[in-house]
């Protein structure tokens, strides 16, 4: 008998033992869903998977009697649109800063202990400073976000920056680069895998801290639609919600990983083997 | 011409001093291999000439003027591991030493340019042998071919000194033999002055036309970082040079039939 440690599936073993935990959680779901119904039949807490497709068609296709929009799609676009901008402001700022503190001596001194302590203050905890200076429109929220993500980013990359062997930084130097040119053409491009991948790992936070905004103040979005339809204890649009926000969000992590690679060969090159 | 001065210098760390009092003169076009035991400063040495570090007590000159206190395009570097961008290709690589220079904005070349400078960065790809694998990553070089590259990637500058920190230490014996035959001839064709640190006392001597050894003259069992290491050995294998050294005997002077018959009369 071989050790557990060694038994490796194949592909298709994999395949079914990837899929197998997600049938039982569906199996498990519809079966006390059925239950339930059968004990109550205007059971609220786990609506038929028909329910749920039925709500979801309704908010999907139909305008909303007050707004005219089709409050899936409107909502989807609201949040997408917080988060994206969200995302590129961060992923900005963090490169920007990421470089310049893993590249230099004086601003590291100078800057390292700032985002360190930043990185520390819990973004929720000064929302409310964010409406009351911002308002309570789209600025505070995407503001939310890059608070949220952008510390972690910054100290994330420039550590980065900083375990790019000193061998290439001096190489750089005998080659004639200026301390500009040696951020642009050693720094950045060796940075940017690790800014792909820190994105991924900021895509749950920037979610969490998104939501939150939205379940605070907001006129729209998922998070806000989800806490809405919470006071009618509307399973059946919130379950479905909160399934296309972890679709959404598994599809960005997964898009995010496919580009890095695609751009980046070299640097998943231990990977391929 | 390129010749190196050290006079008194003097590295500290703290109290730990590692060298002390190096005084040595190095023709301008020397190859000077650098040997000694492990942590005796010849690492450092040679950082103190890249510019890496500074001397706590003397002065380095090259070609008679203070060495600047940071690296720079007149001397070349080949480390053991790390000299080369892994995010380029072998071309990039080589071109980049180019770009630097002509793009101070962008560092990238585009159009004729790039052309042009591609083309020399190709001639160099070629004379170190990697022509067939211009269009890989490092990754997917053998370590041979990276130090190479490296060499290449060096040359490209055409550095007045050229310094080789263990460069063939991680090499196969007859990947180091190749290095050998590769780096010699380049060595004489640009005409640069090497300092060369290595471990491989054969390496030193079939390379080398001086070899110095680093060492420590004396030892305080106490403290151990009292003293630093001094040179202890400069030989010169240069066969014309006036002292000949280690079975190195300067040739004979031409002889003609007329002085061999004026000494067979006599």
């Amino acid at each position: 008998m071989r050790r557990a440690m060694n038994i490796v599936p194949g592909r298709s073993a994999r395949l079914v033992l990837a899929v197998l935990p997600f049938l039982l959680i569906a199996f498990l779901y519809v079966s006390a869903s059925a239950e339930r119904r059968v004990a109550n039949p205007n059971d609220k807490l786990l609506p038929p998977v028909s329910e749920m497709v039925a709500s979801v068609t309704r908010l999907a296709s139909e305008p909303d009697k007050r707004s005219g929009d089709l409050l899936f799609w409107s909502d989807t676009a609201a949040s997408l649109t917080r988060l994206g901008t969200g995302f590129a402001v961060s992923a900005a700022l963090g490169l920007a800063f990421g470089l310049v503190i893993g590249m230099l001596p004086m601003v590291t001194a100078g800057l390292a202990p700032l985002v360190a302590v930043l990185s520390m203050i819990p973004p929720m905890a000064i929302l409310p400073v964010l409406f009351i200076v911002f308002g309570l429109g789209e600025l505070s929220k995407v503001v939310l976000i890059v608070i949220g993500i952008t510390p972690f980013l910054i100290r994330d990359l420039a550590m980065t920056v900083g375990t790019i062997p000193r061998e290439q930084m001096i190489k750089a130097q005998t080659l004639g680069a200026s301390t500009w040119q040696t951020m642009l053409r050693v720094a950045l491009p060796q940075t940017m895998p690790r800014l792909l991948e820190a994105l991924r790992l900021s895509i749950g936070p920037a979610f969490l801290f998104l939501i939150s905004a939205e379940a605070i103040a907001a006129e729209n979005g998922l998070g806000y639609r989800i806490f809405l339809v919470r006071r009618y204890l509307a399973m059946d649009t919130i379950l479905p919600y909160v399934a296309w926000i972890t679709l959404l969000a598994y599809v960005f992590d997964f898009a995010l990983a496919k580009i890095a690679r695609a751009g980046f060969p070299w640097a998943y090159v231990q990977e391929a083997r | 011409m390129s010749a190196i001065r050290a006079s008194g210098i003097y590295m500290e760390y703290g109290d730990q001093i590692v060298l002390e009092d190096i005084n040595i003169e190095i023709a301008s076009g020397a190859f000077v291999s650098v040997v000694g035991p492990s942590g005796c400063g010849k690492s450092t040495f040679l950082r103190m000439v890249l510019g890496q570090e500074r001397p706590t007590r003397g002065t380095l000159t090259l070609d008679g003027d203070p060495l600047p206190g940071e690296p720079g395009p007149d001397r070349g570097v080949v480390f053991q591991r790390y000299s080369v961008f892994p995010h380029l290709t072998v071309a990039q690589n080589v071109l980049a030493a180019y770009e630097f220079d002509a793009s101070p904005l962008l560092g990238k070349l585009f159009g004729a340019r790039r052309r042009a400078a591609m083309d020399k960065a190709m001639h160099l790809v070629e004379s170190v042998g990697l022509g067939p694998h211009a269009q890989k990553y490092p990754s997917a070089l053998s370590g041979g071919q990276q130090q190479r590259l490296a060499i290449a990637q060096a040359l490209a500058k055409e550095p007045k000194v050229l310094l080789l920190d263990e460069p063939f230490g991680a090499l196969d014996p007859g990947t180091r033999a190749q290095m050998h035959a590769l780096l010699k001839p380049l060595w004489r064709e640009h005409g640069m002055t090497v300092i060369m640190v290595t471990h491989d006392l054969k390496e030193a001597f079939s390379l080398g036309t001086r070899v110095i050894a680093f060492d420590k003259t004396r030892i305080d069992p106490q403290a151990p970082g009292r003293y630093g290491a001094r040179i202890t050995y400069d030989l010169d294998l240069d066969p014309r040079s006036p002292v000949p050294v280690l079975g190195f005997s300067r040739p004979l002077d031409p002889v003609t039939i007329a002085q061999e018959k004026a000494r067979s009369v006599a």
